[in-house]
């Protein structure tokens, strides 16, 4: 276990399995300066081809026309959280899968460094990552701290935000699983499909099936399973629509109103963030490149 | 140096590497050689961490380096095609190796001087010809004066004078404290820089010998006749064993 934190010991140590007089801390720290380090080239490499400043620049356009059209109420708030529901997590998706299949020089190149590869996979993490999020911020978050201040836009932000690291993370693990680039964009385009459209048919097809039996708490459950569902009851919530979904609305009110709900919410995306990256992780270390 | 216990790897139904046992000790300068697909590239990988072995064992100094990331700082490796970041220039790409290793001092850039790389600090990587990225390689492979070289194809896609400069830097780095893995199709140069010649074919390592001793026996005083007398003889005896 304690081999992989000691990642990236200088050139001029003689090897000896764990350098000597290393303390713990020293240990971690080191793979966070190397992943850093390399998260640098990766967002370098991100900012060349200008696709992400394109994305940042759409956000910015279609948030600004939103305000603008139908004012600072809830209204123009809803129809920002569709454009947060579908486009970030399509653009997240594609962006991700493609980044990588392209970065495989790249990582071939780390890997007979002296770097593990669970930095190399952070490093690309958190370059990707941090440059879908920073355009979100840019394209969604100025023209909501200027129109909309408040706690709906600040919920707005923050659902975009997981969102956003969800989707990244399920590209991820499918450009892991699949070595041809053509499967893994369609596994990662087909994660996307299921959550943002197909899912919520699934659900409706249940409920209509099991109309006589009381649903509340299944579709609660349901929800929870789906990040992208998850996220825009979050939101609903936030902006008082929720009476439009009737009694299951009223259930989820009554969960999700408390803290003790939001906070498990807030936690099971989360989780839809960490899971998939720790199971990339384990395919990507053991994986023969 | 490096030793490899009963080390094998499968793809899917094929198997690279079958079983191998071998001893590398420092001052050694081992060519690999075998037919295509006879697994030499796969074994580099394994000793690299790159490719994961199925079974069996290898050893960096007495420690499993299955388990470990830090001994690839003691390992140059030139791959058989170079393949580097499009957007990155060969500046950009020798700094941020220095980087990751954290500005070691007492790096070896004889060949990015030989090779005139310096020069070309600003070229893209991309817009480079195969012969250039094989001497980008070469010279990764050099800079941080590793205790293990492993060069796959070393000569291949360069021109007779880059060949003949990086032939000359293995035979001067070829020294007591190192150990030097070249694979080749190209014996009269493996001749010239190898001092043991460990073959491959399907996987299974068929010898691991000191070139003197193999062309003793051979009666041959090429190190290709040698290999081809070898390779005869095995025909022959499965042959009569079949």
């Amino acid at each position: 276990m304690l081999a992989k934190y000691s990642s990236t010991a200088a050139a001029t140590l003689p090897f000896t399995g764990e350098p000597d007089g290393v303390t713990c801390a020293e240990k971690k720290a080191r793979p966070v300066a190397a992943m850093l380090k390399i998260a640098k080239y990766v967002l370098y490499d991100i900012l060349r081809n200008r696709i992400v400043l394109g994305y940042a620049a759409f956000l910015f356009v279609a948030a600004l026309t939103f305000f603008n059209l139908e004012g600072d109420g809830s209204k123009s708030l809803m129809s920002l959280l569709n454009i947060v529901l579908i486009v970030a997590p399509l653009v997240s998706v594609i962006f991700s899968t493609i980044h990588f299949y392209n970065s495989y020089e790249f990582i071939e190149l780390l890997v007979a460094q002296p770097v593990s590869r669970r930095t190399i996979l952070g490093a690309e993490y958190a370059g990707v990552g941090g440059a879908l999020v920073a355009a979100f911020l840019f394209g969604i978050g100025l023209p909501v701290a200027v129109f909309a201040p408040d706690a709906r836009g600040f919920t707005l932000l923050v659902v975009g935000v997981l969102l956003t690291l969800v989707f990244v993370s399920l590209a991820f693990l499918a450009a892991v699983l699949t070595r041809d680039k053509a499967r893994g964009i369609g596994l990662a385009l087909l994660l996307w499909f299921c959550f943002s459209i197909l899912y919520d048919g699934l659900v409706l097809v249940l409920l209509f099936a099991f109309s006589d039996y009381p649903l509340e708490k299944p579709t609660l459950v349901l929800t929870f399973l789906n990040p992208v569902d998850l996220s825009r009851i979050l939101m609903l919530l936030q902006l008082d629509v929720s009476a439009l979904m009737g009694y299951t609305g009223a259930v989820f009110n009554e969960f999700l109103g408390s803290t003790l709900g939001v906070a498990l919410a807030y936690g099971c995306l989360a989780l839809w963030v960490l899971l998939p990256m720790i199971w990339a992780e384990r395919v990507f270390r053991k994986k023969d490149l | 140096m490096i030793s490899i216990h009963n080390l094998t790897k499968q793809f899917g139904r094929l198997r690279a590497l079958d079983g191998i046992e071998a001893e590398f000790s420092a001052g050694q300068s081992i060519a690999l050689i075998g037919p295509n697909g006879s697994g030499k590239t796969t074994l580099l990988k394994c000793l690299l961490g790159m490719a994961r072995p199925d079974n069996g064992t290898l050893q960096f100094e007495g420690s499993d380096l299955t388990r470990s990331d830090t001994y690839r700082a003691r390992i140059g490796y030139m791959p058989q095609i170079g393949r580097y970041p499009d957007n990155m220039r060969i500046g950009q790409l020798f700094d941020m190796m220095r980087d990751l290793r954290g500005y070691p001092e007492n790096v070896d850039e004889e060949l990015l001087d030989e090779f005139g790389l310096k020069a070309m600090f600003d070229k893209p990587l991309r817009a480079l010809s195969g012969g250039t990225r094989q001497k980008v390689s070469a010279a990764l492979a050099f800079l941080f004066r590793p205790a293990v070289l492993i060069l796959d194809e070393p000569t291949a896609g360069l021109d007779p004078l880059a060949a003949e400069v990086l032939k000359a830097k293995i035979l001067r780095e070829r020294n007591t404290d190192r150990v030097i893995i070249v694979t080749s199709h190209i014996l009269s140069d493996l001749d010239e820089i190898s001092t043991h010649v460990l073959y491959l074919m399907d996987g299974k390592l068929q010898f691991f010998k000191d070139i003197e001793t193999l062309k003793t026996e051979t009666g041959e005083s090429r190190l290709g006749l040698a290999i081809a007398n070898v390779m005869r003889r095995h025909a022959n005896e499965n042959q009569a064993s079949a």
